[in-house]
């Protein structure tokens, strides 16, 4: 993460809008042992979330591990097999009309009409929220400007590239000015460009209109850049929850990685004595040593190994990352390439 | 994507969103389906080119034959409500509703405050103008070979009308297939619907002339009645004993195949 995206995240809490009316009442989000079950499979199982109003959440998961389903009912589009949940203070069973006036969503796939043009999209959603005609095709040209898909909005959709369309998606749940905003893998599939001009939006969205953000991800890097608090969920239990600070701190400070020339459970007991290790993990080749001080264990950690008679192919110094805390609390790496992250 | 942060607040300052109400919603998204139907030309030509074929090779192959059995028999104006059938039946947007259910449209719109029902019948809306439109040029056809309507420019009227509401019928057979299992390949299957409906009737000759099975199937088949109740308006003026019919066998098909959509519909929003 770089300074800016630092300075971005100081600024978002600075311009954070007092809670007022109903959101003073209670959060933005909040569910109660929600579960949702198919059939035999526990998609959900008895998640608790609370998630403040102006806040960006993120909800980190692998594929399958419920993040998804877990949207999908905080939007009304899918019952909670049990547990309950208020979106914006309101019950998602009991009162769904009233959470659909006030949330916005961009599912995990670009929810368009590729028979539609942009334009039309737009203003069909905003009718559908009331708009008179010509509020609704005020707002088509206010959100034309924010998309900045330029003459493309009066194509058909099928002609849009995969950046247009998540564009034009983020426009079109938009359009009636939501106090919640939730996001399933805004990112999943994009350039690297693209994908940096979706997080910049985020961060205006929340930074400028105090928008509250829920946001689903795979991706370690964008939910540490930029959510204020992360959800961890796995298999459909949540995890962990924290700000990733805290979240990274829980597990020690830095990450020491050495790759070995053989199978790196051999030597986990040896380097669990080393003075400052806070724990080993054996991956394969791979040993990772958590420890509050990476510069201060890093050589004794090494001597260790030349005790233990092993070559040491690689020895990396780093700090944790969110992988490393799913790491510590699934047993599992999130499976995904992070490497598409852009640095902003 | 640059807006100064106090505009951005001044535009989103002004929209204050809320449910449009029924009637709305239903003319929103009957826009919506209209818009779509230029662009979707091949739903509408298809028909109307088997209705006028049909209309013509059989006028063709059969007047001489049937007029010649049948005293005073007009096969031309006999066959114009089977071609109209022929047109209408099985047209809707039941597909485009598929296509929306597959690319996830259909939740887009779900997590709008529209009402529900109003999704279907904004779709339905825009099938009755389309079969309004295709039934006008083969009824112009049927005037250009000779056809004439006992009942005057109100039977017109009221035989575009029950055609329509035939096809309104007709349709929710297509959108409970849609909403149900969401393959563009059941919705295209549900044409094997037509053919008994259609074909198990009295199309081609009057139900008189059918004997054995058929004559017994075209009974209970509500097809008959509605044939029956068109061709009186061309045939023998306003002869309110058929047209009641008519309008029963369309309701009885109506009542069967909304119930089966509406089903299809709570179905799926509960699915989610």
């Amino acid at each position: 993460m770089t300074s800016t995206d630092f300075a971005v995240r100081a600024s978002a809490h600075r311009n954070r809008p007092e809670p007022t009316g109903e959101n003073e009442m209670c959060s933005a989000i909040r569910s109660t042992a929600l579960v949702r079950q198919y059939g035999e499979v526990t998609a959900v199982d008895g998640v608790d979330l609370d998630v403040a109003s102006g806040e960006i959440y993120g909800f980190l998961g692998p594929n399958g591990a419920g993040k998804s389903t877990m949207v999908r009912m905080l939007c009304t589009l899918l019952g909670p097999t049990s547990g309950s949940a208020t979106v914006a203070g309101f019950d998602v069973v009991e009162d769904p009309a009233s959470v659909r006036l006030r949330i916005g969503v961009a599912l995990q796939e670009a929810a368009l009409d590729p028979r539609q043009t942009g334009s039309e999209l737009l203003r069909l959603q905003g009718l559908l929220y009331g708009l008179t005609r010509s509020d609704a095709n005020r707002r088509v040209g206010e959100l034309a400007e924010l998309i900045d898909i330029g003459d493309a909005l009066d194509r058909r959709i099928s002609t849009y590239s995969g950046g247009m369309r998540r564009r034009l998606d983020l426009a079109a749940a938009l359009v009636h000015n939501p106090q919640i905003l939730f996001l399933d893998e805004p990112t999943t599939g994009l350039d690297p460009v693209s994908r940096a001009a979706v997080w910049e939006e985020v961060r205006r969205l929340n930074v400028d209109l105090g928008m509250t953000i829920f946001l689903t991800t795979q991706y370690l890097e964008e939910a540490d850049v930029l959510a204020d608090r992360v959800g961890i969920i796995d298999a459909g239990h949540l995890v962990a929850e924290g700000t990733p600070a805290d979240l990274k701190k829980s597990i020690g400070t830095d990450v020491i990685v050495a790759r070995l020339d053989r199978d790196a459970s051999t030597v986990c007991s040896a380097i669990e004595q080393v003075p400052g290790v806070l724990s080993v993990e054996a991956r394969g080749t791979e040993l990772i040593v958590a420890t509050s001080d990476g510069s201060a264990t890093v050589s004794p950690v090494a001597v260790a190994l030349s005790a233990c008679d092993v070559t040491v192919r690689d020895l990396t110094l780093r700090t944790t990352s969110l992988d490393d805390v799913f790491l510590e609390l699934t047993g599992n790496r999130l499976e995904q390439d992070d490497s598409q992250g852009v640095g902003s | 994507m640059t807006i100064a942060t106090a505009t951005l607040r001044n535009q989103v300052a002004a929209v204050e969103p809320r449910a449009a109400g029924f009637f709305a919603d239903t003319a929103t998204i009957a826009g919506r389906a209209l818009r779509a139907i230029p662009r979707d030309v091949e739903t509408v030509i298809p028909p109307i080119f088997i209705a006028l074929f049909f209309f013509l090779v059989n006028i063709g192959t059969l007047s001489d034959l049937t007029e010649g059995q049948i005293e005073g028999f007009d096969f031309t104006a006999f066959q114009l409500p089977t071609a109209i059938l022929l047109g209408v039946t099985g047209v809707s947007r039941a597909p485009a509703l598929v296509l929306d259910v597959q690319n996830g449209y259909f939740d887009r719109l779900l997590l709008t405050p529209v009402r529900r029902l109003a999704i279907l019948l904004g779709h339905m809306v825009a099938d009755v103008t389309v079969a309004c439109a295709l039934i006008i040029p083969i009824v112009i056809v049927g005037f250009i070979v000779g056809v004439r309507f006992e009942t005057g420019p109100l039977g017109i009227l009221a035989f575009i009308l029950l055609g329509a509401m035939w096809s309104l019928a007709f349709s929710g057979f297509g959108y409970a297939i849609a909403l149900k299992t969401g393959n563009p390949g059941a919705v295209n299957s549900s044409f094997l619907l037509f053919f008994p409906f259609l074909f198990l009737t009295s199309s081609y000759v009057p139900r008189e002339q059918l004997s054995g099975w058929l004559d017994t199937v075209a009974t209970w088949n509500p097809v008959t009645y509605l044939l029956e109740g068109l061709r009186s308006l061309l045939v023998d003026g306003w002869e309110w004993g058929d047209l009641v019919k008519a309008v029963i066998a369309i309701s009885i098909v109506g009542a069967v195949s909304m119930s089966m959509c509406f089903a299809a519909l709570r179905g799926r929003i509960r699915r989610g």
